[in-house]
């Protein structure tokens, strides 16, 4: 039942120009940024080759693609979850769903996972841009493993805290501004890490990006992952809880 | 009979204010229950109950037996149901919207193009089963909406004002449509709309003020209806007392000015009698008009007397 939904939200995507405007843009900002970066290494490779211990290849080009690709996510991802529960209350479609005889986990999971579906899509655009050089050169899979790994991850969070301010608000428009307000907040936690001279190690542990950045350096760390996917979980449970707290409004 | 819906003690408060208040009542199967009420007297509410689209505040509904609340999932199995806004995606065409509710409704895969073709069969909806539900008209959209509702076979469907805002032949088309599936299913309408529970169905409710105000068959209900009544005018004052022993005469209301409201049994005229009572008297009869009452009186009187 789940795949059902999911895959009736991820062909929803596709019958509206959303899906393809959002690939579209991204593959086009994305692809500037690779050749940019291409020719940054190009430009350095001489004076790179004398130095011993020197970044390689995966990380002048692959690391920052995945870095920018997670900040331009960001922005992209409540645009994508502002409409899931949200758009459904107000064109008064949800209740062909509460009437049906499915759980409110399985409406949930089923619509985060057609969301994901698509963010699968766009990680997999990004990561063929590297994948492309290795015809020609020669370099760290497993760095690159980390960071499609990292992205994932990120995107999963994203859209777990998308979906949650989609069912609590009244209005996509407002559920997404809340999404990008929350993503940014907890994105830029560990910013005074990098200002003051005594950080807050409380905060900056919050931070989504602290451990995204420690999952791109490829080396993979259990709390790491265990803090995404206790923030995935935790906003999941909050979502199912808000919607069915819903059949009780007042 | 075995009771399909079971509705006990039901409360719903929206903050201070009291939707539905003690509401009890029982669907069997076969039953066409016609769900009557002004507007905001809680029929939406206790609709929306019904199917788990919100939560009572008290008491309980069984659906089938399974208790919507605690077993929700296996209580809207036997469930069909059309909210007020039919819930239709607008960029899907007929065809895949109805093939999503088959699987959201967990019928088997290879049955459901055979679900699909049984209901758009039934609902007229084949020559448009490949456009697009945006741009087709009110009427088919209505319709779509009652084929989603019942193409999982559903025991009970439940329909949240079918005919609103449609045009006259639309209407007769969908209250056609629900006297074919009250012949095999148990139904709930809700409507303010008289003619339609006269038309097809079997059972009436009144609510007002989310109260039961009366449950009765049809056929009780416009028998009392079409209790006989007459409206007397004389020009001197009447002896309650000789007009009473006329056999066949049920009650007798005096009202200002001379005038008479007299109620009698319906298998037996008496207005002859009454007649000649007057004028052997010497009340002098100026006048005698029967009152009938309809259904709609029915409803306005016991939905202006509870009000006082």
């Amino acid at each position: 039942m789940i795949i059902r939904i999911a895959s009736h939200e991820f062909k929803a995507y596709f019958k509206s120009p959303m899906a393809w405007t959002i690939l579209a843009v991204l593959q086009l900002i994305l692809g500037y940024l690779f050749l940019t970066q291409i020719e940054t290494f190009t430009l350095m490779q001489d004076k790179l080759a004398n130095i011993e211990g020197a970044p390689d290849l995966t990380d002048i080009i692959v690391i920052p693609l995945f870095s920018n690709a997670g900040i331009i996510l960001l922005l992209v991802t409540p645009l994508l979850t502002m409409r899931l529960i949200c758009e459904e209350r107000r064109n008064k479609t949800l209740s062909l769903l509460l009437s049906a005889p499915i759980s409110d986990t399985q409406i949930i999971l089923g619509k985060y996972l057609g969301t994901l579906s698509l963010l699968g899509i766009i990680i997999l655009l990004i990561s063929l841009m590297p994948l492309s050089l290795m015809t020609v050169v020669e370099f760290d899979k497993g760095k690159l493993l980390a960071n499609v790994l990292g992205l994932s991850l990120l995107c999963s969070a994203f859209t777990a805290v998308g979906i949650f301010m989609s069912t609590v608000v009244g209005h996509p428009t407002v559920a997404a501004i809340g999404t990008m307000g929350i993503l940014l907040i907890l994105w830029l936690l560990n910013i005074n890490s990098t200002l003051s001279d005594n950080p807050n190690e409380f905060l900056s542990y919050f931070s989504l990006l602290k451990h995204f950045q420690s999952i791109q350096t490829g080396l993979l760390d259990s709390s790491d992952i265990i803090y995404f996917v206790l923030f995935i979980c935790s906003f999941l449970i909050l979502t199912v809880n808000s919607l069915s707290q819903q059949r009780f409004q007042k | 009979m075995s009771n399909l819906i079971e509705v006990k003690h039901v409360s719903r408060y929206f903050g201070n204010y009291c939707a539905v208040n003690d509401l009890s009542f029982n669907l069997t199967k076969g039953q066409v229950l016609g769900f009557l009420g002004v507007n905001g007297s809680g029929k939406t509410t206790t609709m929306q109950m019904l199917t788990g689209n919100l939560a009572l505040s008290q008491g309980q509904i069984t659906i089938n037996g399974f208790d919507i609340q605690q077993q929700p999932r296996l209580a809207k199995r036997s469930l069909g149901y059309l909210p007020d806004t039919p819930p239709l995606y607008q960029d899907l065409n007929v065809s895949e919207f109805l093939t999503y509710c088959a699987q959201l409704h967990a019928i088997p895969k290879h049955d459901i193009p055979r679900a699909i073709d049984l209901v758009l069969q039934r609902c007229e909806l084949k020559q448009v089963s490949k456009r697009l539900i945006a741009n087709l008209s009110k009427g088919f959209q209505q319709r779509i909406g009652i084929a989603q509702a019942i193409i999982h076979n559903p025991a009970v469907i439940i329909l949240d004002e079918p005919t609103v805002g449609l045009d006259p032949i639309q209407i007769r088309e969908i209250r056609h449509l629900i006297k074919e599936l009250g012949a095999d299913h148990s139904i709930i309408l809700s409507t303010h709309i008289l003619n339609e529970v006269q038309e097809v169905c079997s059972d009436v409710l009144i609510i007002r003020k989310g109260n039961v105000l009366i449950k009765e068959s049809l056929e009780n209900l416009t028998q009392s209806v079409t209790k006989k009544s007459l409206l007397v005018k004389t020009n001197k004052t009447v002896e309650q007392r000789i007009l009473l022993s006329i056999p066949g005469i049920n009650s007798l209301d005096l009202l200002p000015n001379n005038n008479l409201k007299i109620d009698y049994d319906p298998n037996q005229d008496c207005s002859q009698k009454i007649a000649e009572t007057i004028i052997l008297n010497g009340w002098e009869l100026v006048e005698m008009t029967p009152i009938k009452t309809s259904l709609e009186d029915l409803f306005i009187a016991y939905s202006e007397n509870s009000v006082q």
